[in-house]
């Protein structure tokens, strides 16, 4: 699927390229979208033709892949769409990841309705978030950078504050159930939590389409292009701002809900400041203000983590050379690669080997 | 005419296995098992903030590889599968999902990590598949009812801080306790496993000081627990900063009787930059042969260690006792498969590693066994006392053990 995506993503990346086309011309949603989403919808049951290709493992990455994505798409909505950089989306995560947690673990129907988890953390994650865009307004680029830096460094704390422990369980975490197929369905957990996700996700990039091509999205990126000449078109740069920041929050926070289900454990040392790393990281190398480049940078996330590893023992072993590469240099190397052969990122890299090929 | 073929060959080879299973010794194999090789399967921090411990896991690999050299176990190959999690809980589920469903490894053995263990527990005990002498401290990886599939290894830090508590009950004449702990799940764990051990005598701590790992000393905490006027002094920090406060007690000229967690326990890394003459007569508890401690030198575990260390870790450093550690747990995998013998199933795996009698476990103290049996998950759970003597500690007393659960 992932290939599958990463074409497609591709011609996403073109129709996001054209955007000194006329917005009414990119307004309908083309038909290879509806094929990509179909081919999603259909691969979990292939399982029942093909068990050894689709494995429930495999539909569980595939799972994570996706939250990446929306996690991703969350950021990409606030540092893509609308110029605001954070370095602290993590915290966002761990918040979406906790309001689920805390709902399922504590209040004792919760678990047969976990979907509600979904909406409740993205109130959560979008008021936390809103809150904190009203401060950063005062704070530009790099400032902002910081103060998010501060924020991802501060939750996993907080997160094991002795106040919170009741509720978040501390260093010790909380332990979860994975939600089970609805109606008796004879689907598995793993396929189940893949349509749970997907349909999520479909729906929230859906959303995230429409803002993006409608007045509130041109604003958004106006913003971001130039917020004086913005603010002087008469858009209301702070309201626009901090509602981006809570709606970014919130998508980041329905990932983070949707992996506190996905992986049915949640503990501070989940969030630790990696992940804000490795969601900005899924964001450049996928493709900054690009709705596909999410999903690319979603799979990139998963995918290139768990690739660097083997490749550096693949170097050490199988070709014998005497690097102990750690696997943290790999994924480096193949970053800096990445970037320098692709500096607008996979999905701005396709799109510009795409019109090189046209001419 | 050909049903009645069909009907005789199939006859026949019934006839065939049949003979043969009476024949041979019975061989019974679960994913991850053939006549040839044993699969495994590990996880570890090699990168992220835990990265420290990635050592185990390489000083395991090279133990496997050893074993291979010698000709595996009853002739099959071990076959060890070593993800890298970076102590990232949902990192673990992964890795561990792919080792058990893509892999199909036999069992899991010795993952590091409390959260990231924890975040597993529940998948190993599902899939019923043997999740076996885990890296960590905590109290929890010992309950077979609830958990059949996973069983811990080392003694946890709950045990160790109630063994001197109760040590500090019997021996000091009306103790009054200072504690400096580290704030955080391993100082929490210790400083629980205290207040257990102290029972009613809890007011007999009269001081309670943390620090948290980003701090740069501990001088003001060790000046506030002398202050206290406390004859007894828990130091539950790990060696750069239980090393700070053996050294800071000094120069304030306070005399305390100094109990140091086994965590900081090295020689070479905390009593050696504390200085010698400053940590004379401390007393830690010791479950494992300290590679800096020159007392083992001529032990001949020690030195099966140390030729192992020259030819499967060259340019390793030898004063790291995570490779202790690591040889000490594989040699207890590897005796664990051996008993198995030829029924290489999860079930049998599960059986022989509760049925461990009075096993000696190289490197582990003399004096201290394996043990374990169906209703007692943990297999190494005594420690021996031991006090600070001119540069080496020097054991003393009986081998200690508190029930923790």
């Amino acid at each position: 699927m992932a290939t599958t995506e990463t074409a497609a993503a591709a011609d996403a990346v073109a129709r996001q390229a054209a955007t000194a086309e006329p917005p009414a011309r990119a307004a309908a949603v083309k038909p290879w979208v509806w094929a990509v989403v179909a081919v999603a919808f259909v691969l979990p049951l292939l399982k029942f033709v093909i068990p050894g290709v689709i494995s429930d493992y495999r539909l569980f990455v595939i799972s994570t892949m996706m939250i990446a994505a929306i996690a991703v798409l969350g950021l990409n909505l606030l540092t893509g769409f609308n110029g605001q950089i954070s370095l602290g989306h993590g915290a966002f995560y761990a918040v979406g990841a906790y309001t689920a947690a805390v709902m399922l673990d504590k209040i004792s129907w919760m678990p047969d309705y976990y979907f509600l988890t979904i909406p409740a953390a993205a109130v959560m994650c979008f008021v936390v978030g809103y809150l904190f865009g009203l401060p950063a307004l005062r704070l530009e680029g790099h400032y902002l950078a910081l103060a998010t830096f501060a924020l991802a460094l501060a939750v996993p704390q907080l997160l094991k504050y002795k106040w919170l422990e009741g509720l978040t369980g501390g260093v010790q975490g909380v332990v979860l159930l994975k939600p089970s197929p609805p109606f008796g369905l004879p689907l598995s957990e793993d396929q189940w939590l893949y349509y749970y996700i997907l349909v999520i996700m479909v729906a929230l990039y859906f959303i995230a389409f429409n803002i993006l091509r409608g007045r509130n999205g041109r604003a958004m990126m106006a913003i971001r292009d130039h917020q004086m000449a913005a603010d002087t078109m008469g858009i209301d740069t702070a309201q626009y701002k901090t509602v981006t920041f809570g709606i970014s929050a919130a998508y980041t926070g329905i990932a983070g809900a949707l992996s506190a289900s996905a992986i049915a454990y949640v503990a501070p040392d989940s969030f630790g400041f990696f992940l804000s790393i490795s969601l900005l990281i899924g964001l450049v190398v996928g493709g900054v203000a690009s709705l596909a480049g999410s999903i690319i940078g979603g799979v990139f996330t998963v995918l290139v983590q768990n690739s660097a590893q083997a490749l550096s023992k693949f170097v050490k072993n199988d070709l014998g050379l005497p690097f102990d590469l750690s696997a943290y240099a790999v994924y480096g190397i193949l970053l800096l690669i990445l970037m320098y052969v692709m500096p607008l990122g996979i999905a701005g890299g396709i799109v510009m080997a795409w019109r090189r090929l046209r001419g | 005419m050909a049903t009645s073929r069909r009907g005789f060959v199939g006859g026949m080879s019934a006839a065939v296995v049949f003979s043969g299973g009476a024949a041979f010794a019975q061989k019974k194999y679960d994913d991850g098992a053939t006549d040839t090789e044993i699969k495994i399967g590990h996880t570890n921090p090699y990168s992220g903030p835990a990265s420290a411990y990635g050592v185990i896991g390489k000083g395991i690999e090279a133990y496997w590889k050893m074993v291979n050299d010698k000709g595996g176990i009853n002739g099959r190959k071990v076959k060890f599968v070593s993800l890298d999690d970076g102590y990232s809980p949902p990192k673990t589920v992964e890795m561990v999902r792919q080792l058990v469903e893509q892999e199909k490894v036999l069992c899991v053995f010795n993952t590091l990590g409390t959260p990231t263990n924890t975040a597993i527990h529940r998948y190993m005990n599902q899939r019923k598949v043997p999740h076996l002498f885990v890296a960590t401290g905590a109290s929890k990886w010992g309950k077979p009812k609830e958990f059949p599939w996973t069983m811990g290894f080392q003694p946890d830090y709950h045990t160790e801080a109630a063994i001197y508590a109760k040590h500090i009950l019997a021996n000091v004449k009306d103790p009054k306790i200072a504690v400096l702990m580290q704030n955080d799940d391993y100082g929490k764990d210790y400083w629980e496993g205290f207040k257990d051990g102290l029972g009613k005598d809890i007011n007999k701590v009269v001081r309670h000081v943390t620090y948290e790992v980003t701090d740069p000393t501990v001088d003001s905490q060790v000046i506030q627990l002398k202050d206290s006027g406390a004859n007894v002094f828990f130091n539950i920090a790990i060696p750069k900063f239980a090393a700070q406060a053996i050294r800071k007690a000094a120069d304030l000229n306070w005399k305390p009787v100094h109990y140091l967690n086994n965590v900081s326990s090295s020689v070479a890394s905390t009593l050696k930059p504390a200085g010698y003459d400053n940590s004379q007569g401390i007393i830690t508890g010791l479950w494992l042969m300290d590679p800096t401690d020159k007392q083992w030198n001529d032990h001949p575990e020690m030195k099966t260690w140390r030729e192992w260390m020259a030819k499967y870790m060259p340019g390793a450093n030898t004063e790291d006792g995570n490779y202790i550690y690591a040889y000490a747990v594989s040699t207890l995998m590897l005796e664990t498969l051996k008993k198995a013998g030829d029924t290489l199933t999860r079930e049998n795996l599960m059986k022989q590693a509760a049925s461990h009698q009075k096993l000696r476990v190289p490197l582990v103290l003399p004096g201290i066994t394996v043990s374990t049996s169906p209703t007692d998950f943990y297999p190494v759970q005594a420690i021996r006392l031991a006090r600070f003597k001119g540069e080496t500690w020097e054991l003393f007393g009986d081998v200690l053990s508190a029930e923790s659960t």
